[in-house]
């Protein structure tokens, strides 16, 4: 009698725990399908490739954001033409050249884990006080792209990091033993076998930095005129949205609009890097045999 | 005074991983020209030992070695020795094929480029013939920039071979080069390992007492005594196998150990 | 002819790892920048004013100079604290409860679609969710109990941004267990729920610890996604539906215009966060090297 009042509670307590996984499951595919229906239904009437390349008009109730975009693709030039060649040569020095548990190396990576943990508010506390005050470059589309570049290092050198490491061992040892210095191995041998996965590593960087606003706010600013120079302000999507949403009363659609913009586009970068990777990590384990 | 003959001598050698002592008080010879068969049962350092002899050990901090290794009465351990210069005189064949991920032709001109060979038209040349060496030429003449991870296994080796043959080496480092293929590759692969002997010294590693037999003309035979490894005997291979001076030798080469 | 070897460079070697050494001597001295700047902006407050006044002070008027300022940064750590505090409160039970579908519960073809949503979840930017919160969630919440602009909206958007962190990383423990264990529990006749709380659980006990922990660390720094639709009030809240305002919303508020002492103040009020942040993320690389996990 005891085990068979057992069992049936067990199968209570595993009925509920089933209809609390199935709820949980609906409310994730509820919450997204309301959030993207939600902009849909805001955004999509004012979307059209006029509202990509005019320029905004009264503060962005209407018009475009043409200087929006550019100033978010100079932004995100700034971010990687510093972090790509900081990120890459410290994910090799990390991947290559350090194998030891003491010194160095761990020091670095203990640095980065840091970094990867503080809040986007203090790059953008850092970067106002640093980047725009301290070296003089204002609010400007310089000052936002070294504060972001700072920002996606971390992640940026952990995907690196990881592309070199799954470059099989031997391809090295064959090179050494051929007697080529490590330099050519590194360049010739190295680096080839392991670009698609650096190559997922950048775009997961790009889409980071994309995301970003509260970084930005207050180091490449708010200026939604088109920027001249990398010293000028320029805008973000992302502070758009914002500044749409808050500050610019009957803003909301075109603040919509951009929003799908930007989600277009982070999604549309995640998605391919799922893909670039399954298909070359694939790929890559199949040539290792 | 140092026998003109003696191509490679190994004294007093000792390997260490981390501290842990892995082989020990290896002394050993290898004549110019001849095959020498490295023997014994796995565990007792036969590849360590092999892996000194181009200084692949660098590679790896927490190995440490001791004793000295004369090349051509040069001593290749000290500091300041051109490593690199070393590798290429003294080439490595490892157990399994290790072509690098580039073309098949690639794969021989791009040493060659980087140790100093300017014109392309002289590395094409070079590779030719060093695949012609090791019989591949035919196979693969027409298909030179594909990659060379779509060889067979026998050929990859064949490949590897031929990258090495390519510098130009003096002697020739071979681990178990036979023990991951077919036995139609392998016996591929040893006939051209024979087809060396006189003009390269050859130091080959085998599990295979038969093929050691077949190719050898020196023996050295390891063993190993709590975890160690060191060298029990050696000598020429009509020597060796005939009659061994040690018990050990005689109970391994006889099949009733290892 | 290949040419003599002794015309080899030495180290050729050398130049390459200084230039490697010196760029990550670069990333790693970031961080240690970051502090050194943030110390020194905050540094007139801390110096002047000192700690406790931050702590002891009733409100928040760092403009109005000389003695009328005040500086009590009380309330807004309490905003952070309590939205998300509230926000792991409600994530966690429903990263298990996702993880539970995506391993046991659910149909195992739509566990990879899942995954797949909740990246996506994962991938859309805080501004987008925070201005999602404004325009639909915080009307809603205003037609219940205004004013709608509150603690329970931030904790709802700060719940939305850090789900997909405790759902994968929750997947990721379950699905840890061995298979062998698995595999034991069903030889034994084990019901799913017994195999659950016997064989699951505690060992993917770490697992699911660690990803709260890391998904608190998220929420503690998120910024847009609480000032868009928390109110910004300052205030220790009384009630779920009282707007609050946080560390991070203070900063994003008020840098803009901050002169002198008052700038300082969010600076310290910046460090604070560091803090907050650094001692959870410190509990969660404790646990992932305690014995039990990993």
């Amino acid at each position: 009698m005891a085990s068979s009042g057992a069992a049936c509670f067990d199968r209570a307590i595993d009925t509920a725990l089933a209809l609390l996984a199935w709820l949980v499951a609906l409310l994730v595919v509820g919450t997204i399908g309301w959030i993207v229906a939600d902009l849909l239904r805001q955004g999509l009437p004012r979307l059209s490739w006029a509202f990509l390349v005019e320029l905004p008009i009264d503060a962005g109730r209407s018009g475009g954001i043409r200087p929006i975009l550019i100033s978010t693709l100079l932004i995100l030039g700034v971010c990687l033409a510093v972090s790509v060649p900081i990120g890459l040569a410290t994910a090799l020095f990390l991947a290559e050249f350090q194998r030891g548990h003491r010194g160095f190396g761990p020091l670095v990576r203990y640095s980065l884990d840091t970094l990867a943990g503080v809040p986007s508010i203090v790059f953008g506390l850092f970067g106002n006080a640093f980047f725009s005050i301290t070296l003089g470059l204002g609010f400007s589309i310089l000052s936002g792209g070294l504060t972001l570049a700072c920002m996606v290092l971390p992640l940026l050198i952990r995907s690196m990091e990881t592309a070199l490491r799954a470059v099989p061992a031997e391809h090295r040892l064959a090179a050494a033993a051929l007697g080529l210095p490590q330099r050519v191995s590194l360049l010739h041998i190295v680096l080839p076998a392991a670009a698609p996965g650096l190559a997922v590593g950048l775009i997961l960087g790009i889409g980071r930095a994309l995301a970003e606003t509260a970084a930005l706010l207050f180091t490449s600013g708010y200026v939604d005129r088109l920027p001249g120079s990398l010293l000028d302000s320029g805008r973000a999507l992302s502070v758009h949205i914002f500044d749409l949403a808050m500050n610019v009363p009957g803003g909301a659609s075109q603040a919509a609009a951009t929003a799908l913009v930007l989600v277009a586009l982070v999604l549309l970068i995640n998605g391919f890097t799922g893909w670039a990777a399954q298909r070359w990590l694939g790929s890559l384990s199949s040539a290792a045999l | 005074m140092t026998d003109p003959d003696l191509c490679l001598e190994a004294c007093d050698l000792s390997v260490r991983y981390g501290g842990r002592p892995a082989v020990s008080g290896v002394g050993l010879q290898a004549r110019r020209g001849r095959i020498l068969a490295i023997v014994g049962p796995s565990g007792c350092g036969k590849s360590t030992v092999l892996a000194c002899f181009n200084r692949l050990h660098d590679l790896n901090p927490a190995c440490d070695l001791r004793g000295s290794i004369r090349l051509d009465g040069q001593e290749i351990l000290r500091s300041g020795l051109d490593v690199l210069a070393l590798r290429r005189r003294v080439g490595l064949i490892v157990q399994r094929p290790n072509p690098l991920p580039l073309s098949i032709g690639r794969n021989l001109t791009f040493p060659l480029r980087h140790h100093g060979m300017g014109r392309r038209a002289d590395r094409q040349d070079a590779a030719r013939q060093a695949m012609q060496r090791v019989g591949l030429w035919e196979e693969v003449k027409d298909r030179l920039g594909r990659p060379a991870s779509e060889l067979s296994g026998g050929q990859q080796q064949r490949l590897c071979l031929a990258r090495a043959l390519v510098l130009e080496p003096e002697v020739l480092l071979l681990d178990e080069p036979c023990s991951a293929l077919d036995p139609l590759a392998s016996a591929v692969v040893e006939e051209l390992v024979a087809s060396l002997r006189g003009s390269v010294t050859i130091l080959i590693v085998t599990h295979n007492l038969a093929q050691a037999r077949r190719l050898a003309d020196d023996v050295a035979v390891f063993w190993n005594r709590d975890g160690v490894g060191y060298l029990e005997e050696q000598g020429s291979a009509d020597a060796v196998f005939a009659a061994p001076r040690s018990p050990i030798t005689a109970a391994y080469l006889a099949g009733a150990r290892g | 002819m290949l040419k003599p070897s002794s015309s080899f460079h030495r180290h050729p070697d050398r130049p390459l790892l200084w230039t490697l050494r010196l760029l990550s001597a670069v990333a790693a001295l970031i961080v240690a920048l970051i502090l050194l700047f943030v110390l020194r902006e905050a540094w007139p407050a801390l110096h002047q004013l000192g700690p406790l006044r931050f702590l002891h002070d009733p409100g928040w008027h760092p403009a109005a100079g000389g003695a009328d300022a005040q500086y009590g940064l009380l309330p807004m750590l309490a905003g952070t604290l309590l939205s998300s505090g509230g926000a792991v409160l409600l994530a966690a039970p429903l990263g298990l409860g996702s993880a539970l579908f995506a391993t046991s519960y659910g149909p195992p073809r739509l566990g990879g679609l899942h995954r797949q949503l909740l990246q996506v979840l994962g991938g859309i930017p805080s501004v987008v969710v925070g201005f999602w919160g404004l325009v639909v969630l915080t009307p809603l919440i205003r037609q219940w109990h205004p004013p709608g602009q509150s603690l329970l909206a931030g904790i709802l958007c700060l719940t939305v941004m850090i789900l997909p962190t405790t759902a994968l990383l929750s997947e990721q423990a379950v699905r840890e267990v061995p298979a062998e264990s698995l595999q034991a529990a069903a030889a034994l006749g084990l019901s799913r729920r017994a195999t659950l709380e016997g064989v699951v659980l505690p060992v993917a006990r770490g697992g699911l610890l660690s990803a709260v922990i890391l998904a608190s660390g998220r929420a503690l720094g998120e910024t847009m996604a609480v000032l868009m639709v928390a109110g910004n009030v300052i205030q220790v809240p009384a009630a779920v539906f009282d707007p609050v305002r946080t560390l991070t919303a203070n900063i994003a508020l008020e840098l803009g215009y901050a002169l002198d002492l008052h700038r300082a103040v969010l600076f310290v009020g910046g460090l604070v966060l560091m803090g907050v942040v650094a001692v959870v993320m410190a509990l969660a690389a404790s646990l992932q090297r305690s014995p039990g996990h990993g």
